[in-house]
């Protein structure tokens, strides 16, 4: 399934769908967030608009020359969880990373229609050559941490919490327990 | 006895920069077999696709030249040195260190550090790295290079064991870590379990195991090596699967070091790595 984002209908995803992600993501990693919570609590505004925005939870390595970007695989999404919930309450329509969210990120989701997608870990070098453009539009100083703006396409995801409940990594590992 | 050896510093510099270069370009031979020994065994459909990318990732990162995982890691070394050896040109520690951030700063890798787990400023380069020293007869000079990404190693795990607990309490212990760990730590991993010693010890036996050439290797301890086929039944029993997302394959290599341990005592340490498997070693 090849889906644009922002996504027209996020209800017509299920835990456990293979699709191919194209659109804008912002990259933001744990330095990035705690950041996001102090300019909300500073009344500030983020420095991108959340309504409707999707998160890429990474940190890549520096672009060869000639590259759009490095190497870009996901991080442990479970290390934003703190902040997630302020940013999905604002609008988060989407995040990209790898591993479970606890379960007050997922009432949230639930509750606001927020979809998690799982990238696959260890694959950097090929999820780089799905990102078309890169630029930097917050927190330089982060460096790897920085806060990009990313056009990716034909990005390789699978679906981990819907909109319906559904958990990939409680569904699929159920499917093959044998203890 | 043998002769005193007259080593310049500065060939420990060039190694360890063109190691870390490699490690984090090109996936180990043997753990590319591994992962397609686990292409194979593996039931899940999406677990075999995972595999596929993985191994695709792999070719790709080899080709291009680039990271195949953008955690490129903390650099681990283990040195074991023959007394016999007498280094020459400055400190060796501060060539380790050159040679990381020549090797950071020449294969495009991640500076991942901080110069303080409360401050938490980059110390830009890759540097200090984790040196571990054994000092042996001889002169010869051991380097290895564990390249360490921190999601996995955040999913590892210590536990002071009593004696009563005994073996079975420590397999329980291994598979309570890796079903915490589940997803996060980017299963397939390699499981790195040091037992006895002390405290500390423990844990660096568990990630010296890590190291243990080649991927999948038994321990030449048979009760050991029987344990460790064990350990891998009971982890890839949980269903967890590759990535996390389900399957049959949850470990491709367990590794088990012992050591002696007090009688009041059993340290266990579990040190998991994820299928970014990055470990290169020299003799010099």
């Amino acid at each position: 399934m090849n889906l644009t984002l922002p996504m027209d209908d996020p209800s017509s995803v299920h835990a456990g769908d293979s699709v191919t992600l194209s659109g804008t993501v912002y990259t933001a990693r744990d330095a990035a967030h705690a950041r996001f919570l102090e300019a909300i609590e500073a009344g500030e505004d983020l420095p991108f608009d959340v309504e409707g925005a999707t998160i890429y939870f990474v940190g890549p390595t520096p672009a060869r020359p000639g590259h759009v970007i490095g190497s870009a695989g996901p991080t442990t999404a479970s290390r934003c969880d703190a902040y997630s919930p302020a940013l999905v309450e604002r609008g988060l329509a989407a995040m990209i990373g790898k591993g479970r969210r606890n379960a007050e990120v997922k009432a949230s989701m639930l509750e606001h229609g927020c979809v998690y997608f799982g990238a696959i870990e260890g694959t950097a070098a090929l999820l780089s050559q799905c990102i078309t453009s890169a630029e930097i539009v917050a927190y330089e100083d982060l460096g790897a941490e920085a806060v990009r703006k990313l056009t990716i396409a034909n990005f390789p995801a699978l679906v981990v919490n819907d909109l319906h409940g559904g958990d990939l990594y409680d569904d699929g590992p159920a499917r093959y327990r044998r203890v | 006895m043998s002769e005193l050896r007259t080593v310049d510093v500065a060939e420990v510099e060039a190694v360890v920069r063109k190691l870390c270069v490699e490690a984090n370009h090109e996936l180990r031979e043997d753990h590319v077999a591994a992962l397609q020994r686990g292409r194979d065994a593996e039931e899940s459909p999406i677990g075999r696709e995972v595999f596929d990318r993985l191994l695709e990732n792999a070719r790709v990162s080899a080709a291009e030249q680039i990271a195949f995982c953008q955690d490129t890691g903390y650099a681990v070394v283990f040195l074991t040195i023959g007394q016999d050896v007498h280094f020459t040109g400055g400190s060796l520690a501060e060539a380790i260190d050159r040679g990381v951030a020549e090797g950071y700063s020449d294969g495009y890798l991640r500076a991942s550090l901080v110069r303080s787990p409360v401050d938490r400023v980059n110390t830009g380069d890759n540097t200090p790295a984790m040196v571990h020293y054994d000092l042996v007869p001889g002169a010869d000079i051991e380097l290895t290079l564990l390249v360490k990404g921190a999601g996995c190693d955040n999913m590892s795990a210590l536990r002071m064991l009593t004696p009563a607990a005994g073996v079975e309490g420590m397999k329980r212990f291994v598979v309570e870590t890796i079903e915490k760990a589940g997803p996060s730590a980017s299963p397939p991993v390699t499981v790195g379990i040091g037992m006895g010693g002390t405290f500390d010890r423990a844990a660096v036996l568990a990630k010296r195991a890590l190291t243990r050439d080649p991927t999948g290797s038994p321990s030449p301890d048979p009760k050991l090596a029987e344990l460790e086929a064990e350990l891998v039944e009971a982890i890839n029993a949980t269903g967890i699967g590759p990535a996390g997302f389900g399957g049959t394959v949850t470990t491709v290599a367990v590794h088990v070091e012992a050591y002696p341990t007090h009688i009041a005592a059993f340290p266990v340490a579990i040190n998991l790595d994820c299928h970014s498997h990055r470990v290169r070693s020299v003799t010099l």
